[in-house]
């Protein structure tokens, strides 16, 4: 009998090491539910949102050809974000989180999930002209898809991949839910900044519904606000942070090209020291109409920088994905900070 | 009679480096058989005209369109189902695309692979996208192909490209159709 404890044992441990192992695959290989009435963010048979998915806007907005966004988070119950390093939180399992993009009506939510495994598992909803149903988009995504309410009346919806693109380019996929992002200190001079609504959380509020820890106390005493010289210099940095610094970033697969536009709230040095050190009379890898510098001090016309802004072709454009309209007043805020502040 | 524990684990230890130094050769022959057969070299090594007619230049090995080529505009095409150029060295291929360049797989660090981690490989193949997140990788390069390669594969062409010599060849960026069709027109 003793003998077959430790067999029993070994079995046991077996099975669970293949259950655990089945669990993670099924995870990693689970489909994203069908229909975005499935994922939790409705009350059911409703488009009334749910009360636990707690609604949030970042304080330097995704440029998406102009199109409105609702966002909202959710975390499942007794959870708490790690924001020990209060740039790049730790998420916990669950973590659901939407977006949703209108012109004048909603055309599609994104949607991303924790898995049980850790992994992240991304979705795109489609929908229909009447707004009453939204279902999944293939994971290919729907490059052609036609809406009369998007300019040119054309709206693509990504691919999984196109989201892996942006979200793994950074060291945590989620994208604008950050110290930073949520601070009450907002800036007002952001471009496209969204008015605040009440119902939306900041920082604040999310300390003190205890749903955030490890947030340094010094962020709580001073709200995080990027350390600028001038008014366009602050809101110049907040627009590259948001939709540049998701790849351009000090600690994700791009670093190679030592490029950073992304903020660090978390360092000691000036918001402005990386950005200038790998931005000022850096060689670009990419030469454009006679420029070969990533920006020219003085000379925005001479600048890759605001070249690949305005650029709207496949191969030059930034950013290559997610908008399809240059984003003039952004590409006039990057030039008059070019021109007159550095 | 059984050797002593000691024995046992000092002769693993003296037979683990050979066993991980046989592991690197497998990965590395595993990887030139790969670039071999996919036929990397077809388009990111040059051709020159040899005694047998085309081949690759292998003393370029994989160092992608050469850049100290003179290359006039690409010639215009009539309308009909001929829609791609090629240069002789099988480096540049202009089509509706625009003109892309083949890519200096060599490491060296500052005009080929040399900074490109394992990832960054990984994300271009799977992604068919820069560096996994920039512009699109064009034509020829067959990326609904090659993205099915397994890890262990990617992993072993990465390993293998990471061991072939250095050489230093700045590949031009991809050109635009519009700048295509502006240099046909100018010809006309």
């Amino acid at each position: 009998m003793r003998a077959s404890i430790p067999h029993k044992s070994l079995t046991g441990s077996a099975l669970l090491a293949v259950a655990g192992l089945l669990a993670s695959v099924s995870a990693a290989m689970a489909e994203p539910p069908s229909r975005l009435a499935e994922t939790g963010l409705y009350v059911d048979g409703t488009r009334t949102v749910r009360a636990e998915n707690l609604p949030y806007a970042p304080q330097y907005p995704l440029w998406s050809d102009g199109a409105s966004k609702r966002r909202w988070l959710y975390l499942p119950p007794g959870s708490v974000i790690d924001a020990s390093d209060p740039d790049s939180w730790e998420f916990p399992v669950g973590t659901r989180l939407w977006k949703e993009f209108s012109h004048g009506r909603p055309i599609e939510t994104r949607f991303i999930e924790r898995l049980g495994d850790g992994t992240w598992q991304y979705a795109a909803y489609v929908w229909n002209a009447d707004g009453t149903e939204a279902l999944l988009a293939p994971e290919t995504g729907v490059p052609d898809h036609q809406t009369d309410a998007a300019p040119g009346g054309h709206y693509p919806i990504p691919s999984r991949e196109d989201c892996l693109a942006c979200h793994e380019g950074a060291a945590k996929p989620v994208l604008g839910v950050s110290a930073l992002q949520l601070s009450p200190d907002r800036d007002t001079d952001a471009v496209h900044a969204e008015a605040l609504d009440p119902a939306n959380l900041t920082l604040t509020d999310f300390v003190a519904r205890g749903l955030v820890t490890n947030l340094p106390k010094a962020l709580l005493d001073t709200p995080p606000r990027i350390n600028a010289s001038s008014p366009t210099e602050r809101a110049a940095l907040g627009y590259l942070h948001a939709n540049c610094g998701h790849c351009h970033n000090n600690d994700g697969p791009l670093t190679l090209l030592d490029l950073v536009l992304a903020q660090n709230i978390a360092s000691e040095r000036d918001g402005t020291d990386d950005v200038r050190r790998t931005l000022l009379l850096k060689r670009s890898d990419f030469e454009m109409a006679g420029a070969s510098l990533r920006v020219v001090p003085g000379k925005p016309e001479q600048s890759v920088l605001t070249l690949r802004m305005r650029a709207r072709d496949a191969l030059s454009q930034m950013p290559p994905l997610g908008n399809q309209v240059s984003d003039h007043e952004a590409i006039a805020l990057i030039e008059r900070w070019i021109q007159q502040h550095l | 009679m059984p050797k002593p524990l000691l024995v046992r684990i000092a002769l693993l230890l003296a037979i683990l480096p050979f066993s991980t130094a046989s592991a690197d050769t497998d990965k590395l022959d595993r990887g030139k058989y790969l670039v071999t057969v996919a036929g990397c070299n077809d388009c990111h090594t040059p051709f020159v005209l040899g005694p047998n007619g085309p081949e690759p230049d292998m003393s370029r090995m994989l160092s992608g369109h050469p850049n100290d080529m003179d290359l006039p505009n690409a010639p215009a095409l009539p309308a009909g189902p001929w829609s791609v150029v090629v240069t002789d060295t099988n480096t540049a291929w202009a089509g509706p695309w625009g003109v892309s360049f083949t890519a200096n797989l060599t490491p060296d660090p500052e005009t080929g692979l040399g900074k490109w981690s394992l990832r960054n490989f990984v994300d271009t193949i799977r992604t068919g996208r820069h560096l996994g997140r920039g512009r699109e990788i064009l034509p020829p390069m067959p990326i609904p192909m090659y993205k099915n390669f397994t890890d262990a594969d990617l992993d072993a062409i990465y390993t293998f490209l990471q061991s072939i010599p250095a050489v230093v060849n700045k590949v031009p960026d991809p050109l635009p159709p519009v700048v295509l069709t502006a240099a046909v027109d100018s010809e006309e």
